[in-house]
């Protein structure tokens, strides 16, 4: 329980010594993160997407500098991809934030994905928590805009950022990806390239055409040009007026119940899956149906039913 | 499931040398042998790359400097390193480094300098050998 | 040859050696904290002060540096990029202080920031300033220092970030197409009014061959350039002149001795290729500064193939060969493809924003790294014959009290100066900075009154804003 205590505290070597062990996933985090817990849910949470090149990492710098302005603190977390061949992983994000590296009351952690299937991962759900606990006032996750990983964020974050840079044929890309229906706010990035103004009334024309029910949060368009620092304060303001509207409406509770529901599934998943693995590796057990299913001697649906019979049977369940 | 610690690795260009062709050929490297690296970009001061490694809990730092100006970079971020409890952080500089300097260096706590014509398999094989997670 | 140690008064001893040696141009290193725009006393020059070449803060220390040189009988290259219209100015106050005119003096000051972005990373102000900045040095060379080239679009250095060879060849000349751009656009001058006084620096690197035909069709194809792209007519537009330096990222560490055959094949490639000036390296520059002895057998080697081995009575000696022939097609059809590459993505600043050049070279630096350790590409002394016995030649060492003095000269320099009129022509400065003028007068004016570098640099990063490198292309 040292770790969480000194998270708690703010301690940073603690945090980042907690946030290695929950991605190498040690037991002994487990025991960490139980204690971290009851204190977390104060953060907010902004998840910032976009294919590369659109400007992520330099909108979390201009909007650290704005956040700092009013006193807050704050976490990121930059997501990368591991080499799918090597495994390795070059994080570069921090690149564009590396100012505020003294900056006490920012915390930057670069994260590769490391091949996880299912998108932003349980560790990042974890990381999350870490920096909840540690008492950062805004989160914002930074990840690659490959599909997935995306998808996944905004089961854990308030507000999510799509941004697109005029003329970089991203358009249809994430189109396809399905990242538009998971915007709060889109903010199309460099906008003093020619197209800024076609896209955003592309993207209005599309979201007019999109059912939103009356009650239901509109996203908002932001033109910025991240490098120049136009349009950050404006972006800002948005932030906090779909923070309100969530407050009001609810939506605020309701993020806090589905974060809670899916670490819940997600660690309950892992577990249990843990334990059957540990059960059905004896003796073969696994191994052997894996062969009748070669040899067609049953099929996928029989073979697990049968698994959880035996584990049923044993009381092992 | 778990999977084996991966090891961090941080590397950085302290003070205004702006030659980072050899930083980011090692960056690459590091990559491709499956190590995870975080690449600071140029003009970093030792207060800045400290900060970062910290944040990061890396297991080692490689520092790169060409225009001489290692002699107070590279101390420096030791220092700072052993001011926030943190030397068990391995800390290898390549760049050029006249032989006079190494002994110094050493002396001071940089575990290792690879010099001009250092090979990448070297600076990997030493990676692998010398390096392990931190906390393990 | 290339020089600057330490102290003004060092270098200043060093020229005047190089100069009783028969050198008849000098050429100017900076430390680093000259060529970003820092002064010796601010906080991210601290360890740097003096380190790899001369230390610079304002024109005193420069009157120090030119002391006794003869303005109207030698020419002076400096190497300097951001700052480089401030150390421009310094020299003409220091000509002009020395009683010889700006159209007698020539020199070059290197003032490419493209390459910056591309490959040096000496980098200060954002792109869009950092062109104009440039655009009215040009212009105001072509005004009223008509034997100075006021820029060296340069090669060079996009060959040591490890760029190849065909990359060094299209990448300089796309950076040569966005200049000229911009003067005719900025400046509204004519094409031939400013360049025949354009230069070039380009790299000599291993491939003898290769290297020859890279000189070649730079040539054919910068005059292609002018005269078709930009319709110059006078003949010595297209004409290009070039500086050569041999690879600096060739030398080898191990068994340095071998760096001085490979110099001198590297010069005599340039010298085949047609280079009109030469910078050979010396021997020991894997290691540190140059020696006294490293600096004089570098320049013996150029004046061996100068005046001794008859390669310089023939214009392009090698043409007609069959084999330099189609080496130099096959360069110039491959340099053509990637400069039309960036044509289509708007120029190198575009090309420049979507790191299209910077990963190119990062690609070809890796792979070249690669095949070294491979052993595919043969280093003598490293991957091949290597021994056991390493020989450490000489080296130059840097006094550590250098930093001290110089930031007390400097603030000695800030108390006797009239700092009235400091603040008055930075003022003027900033004021101009933010119109369309041309700030070459601002900046000579602001020098003379002993503004530092720093401080006027300041004024810019105030008006510009300070570039920071985008995400990384590794």
């Amino acid at each position: 329980m040292r770790l969480a205590k000194e998270v708690l505290q703010g301690n940073i070597k603690a945090t980042a010594r907690l946030i290695r062990d929950v991605e190498d996933e040690l037991p002994s985090a487990i025991e960490e993160l139980k204690a971290l817990y009851p204190y977390t849910g104060r953060s907010y949470i902004i998840g910032i997407t976009g294919s590369p090149g659109s400007g992520k990492s330099t909108l979390i710098d201009m909007l650290i500098d704005v956040f700092r302005k009013r006193g807050k603190t704050i976490g990121v977390i930059a997501i990368d991809p591991s080499s799918p061949f090597s495994g390795g992983a070059i994080l570069g994000d921090r690149i564009r934030m590396q100012r505020h590296a003294t900056d006490g009351g920012v915390f930057i952690r670069s994260l590769a994905t490391r091949g996880w299937r299912g998108g932003l991962s349980r560790a990042t759900a974890n990381i999350i928590n870490i920096m909840d606990a540690m008492g950062k006032d805004i989160i914002l996750i930074e990840t690659v805009g490959a599909g997935q990983v995306e998808v996944d964020i905004i089961n854990f974050t308030h507000t999510t950022m799509v941004m697109l840079v005029p003329g970089m044929g991203d358009w249809v890309q994430t189109l396809k990806a399905g990242i538009l229906e998971i915007a709060d706010i889109f903010v199309i990035n460099k906008a003093d390239k020619k197209g800024a103004d076609e896209l955003k009334a592309e993207l209005e024309a599309m979201l007019q055409m999109s059912a939103y029910s009356p009650q239901a949060w509109k996203p908002k368009i932001f033109l910025t040009e991240a490098v120049n620092n136009k349009g950050i304060d404006e972006l800002v303001e948005g932030i906090y007026q779909h923070k309100e509207f969530l407050i009001a409406t609810g939506g605020h509770d309701t993020h806090l119940k589905e974060r809670a529901r899916l670490e819940l599934i997600e660690v309950l998943k892992s577990s249990l899956m843990d334990h059957v693995f540990q059960i059905v590796n004896k003796n073969n057990y696994l191994e052997k149906l894996i062969d009748d299913l070669v040899n067609k001697r049953t099929d996928p649906y029989s073979a697990a039913s049968d698994i959880i019979k035996k584990l049923a049977q044993e009381g092992k369940l | 499931m778990s999977s084996e610690r991966k090891i961090r690795i941080l590397v950085a260009k302290p003070g205004l040398d702006g030659h980072d062709r050899g930083v980011k050929i090692v960056a690459r490297a590091y990559r491709d042998a499956g190590f995870e690296v975080i690449y600071t970009g140029l003009h970093q001061t030792p207060e800045q790359i400290v900060n970062a490694a910290l944040q990061e809990d890396v297991d080692l730092i490689g520092l790169s400097c060409l225009s001489g100006a290692h002699a107070y970079l590279f101390p420096r971020v030791v220092e700072l390193l052993k001011e926030n409890k943190a030397e068990d952080i391995i800390v290898i500089v390549g760049g050029i480094i006249p032989k006079e300097d190494i002994p110094k260096l050493k002396k001071m706590g940089i575990k290792e300098i690879f010099l001009p014509g250092s090979s990448l398999s070297e600076i990997i094989n030493w990676t692998r050998a010398n390096v392990k997670p931190r906390h393990a | 040859m290339f020089s600057g140690m330490g102290s003004a008064e060092d270098t200043n001893k060093r020229w005047h050696l190089l100069l009783k040696e028969g050198e008849t141009g000098l050429s100017t290193a900076f430390d680093f904290p000259t060529l970003m725009g820092y002064d010796t006393d601010s906080p991210r020059a601290r360890g740097e002060c003096g380190r790899c070449g001369v230390a610079i803060d304002t024109l005193r220390d420069f009157e120090i540096l030119t002391d006794r040189i003869p303005f109207d009988k030698i020419t002076t290259s400096m190497t300097i990029n951001p700052p480089a219209s401030i150390l421009w100015a310094m020299y003409l106050a220091a000509a002009e202080k020395a009683g010889i005119s700006w159209d007698k003096i020539g020199g070059t000051i290197q003032n490419d920031m493209l390459k910056e972005f591309i490959a040096q990373k000496t980098l200060m102000l954002p792109l869009e300033s950092s062109i104009r900045l440039i655009s009215d040095t040009i212009e105001f060379g072509t005004k009223y220092v008509p034997k100075w080239n006021t820029i060296s679009i340069s090669g060079y250095h996009i060959r040591e970030a490890g760029s190849t060879a065909i990359q060094e060849l299209a990448f300089t000349l796309a950076d040569g197409i966005e200049y000229v751009q911009d003067v005719i656009e900025r400046k509204k001058l004519d094409v031939d009014s400013f360049a025949p006084r354009l230069s070039f620096f380009f790299n000599s690197h291993l491939d003898f061959f290769e290297e020859v035909a890279k000189f070649r069709a730079a040539r054919r194809m910068w005059a292609k350039i002018m005269r078709d792209r930009f319709k110059a007519k006078d003949p010595r537009s297209w004409w290009m002149r070039f500086h050569t330096q041999t690879a600096g990222c060739s030398l080898v560490a191990q068994q340095p001795y071998n760096n001085v055959i490979r110099t001198a094949i590297e010069a005599l490639a340039a010298v085949l290729g047609g280079t009109q000036s030469l910078h050979t390296n010396s021997l020991d520059e894997t290691l540190a500064l140059p020696s006294e002895f490293a600096a004089t057998t570098a320049l013996r080697t150029q004046q061996i193939i100068a005046d001794e081995i008859g390669v310089t009575n023939t214009i392009d000696p090698l043409a007609g060969s069959y084999f330099v022939e189609s080496l130099t097609n096959q360069m110039e059809e491959k340099a053509w493809e990637y400069i039309n590459k960036i044509d289509d993505m708007g120029g190198m600043p575009a090309a420049i924003e979507q790191g299209f050049p910077q990963m190119e070279i990062a690609n070809a630096a890796y792979h070249y790294q690669q095949q070294i350790d491979k052993g595919e590409k043969v280093v003598i002394g490293v991957n091949k014959y290597s021994t056991g016995e390493q020989v450490y030649p000489p080296l130059l060492q840097i006094p550590e009290e250098l930093e001290e003095e110089q930031i007390a000269r400097t603030n000695e320099v800030k108390r006797i100066r009239d700092n009235r009129q400091v603040i008055q022509t930075l003022s003027d400065l900033r004021t101009a900075s933010k119109t369309n003028k041309n700030l070459m007068p601002y900046v000579i004016e602001a020098v003379k009154e002993y503004a530092t570098e720093q401080e006027i640099c300041d004024t810019w990063r105030d008006v510009f804003g300070e570039y920071r490198e985008s995400a990384i292309h590794l």
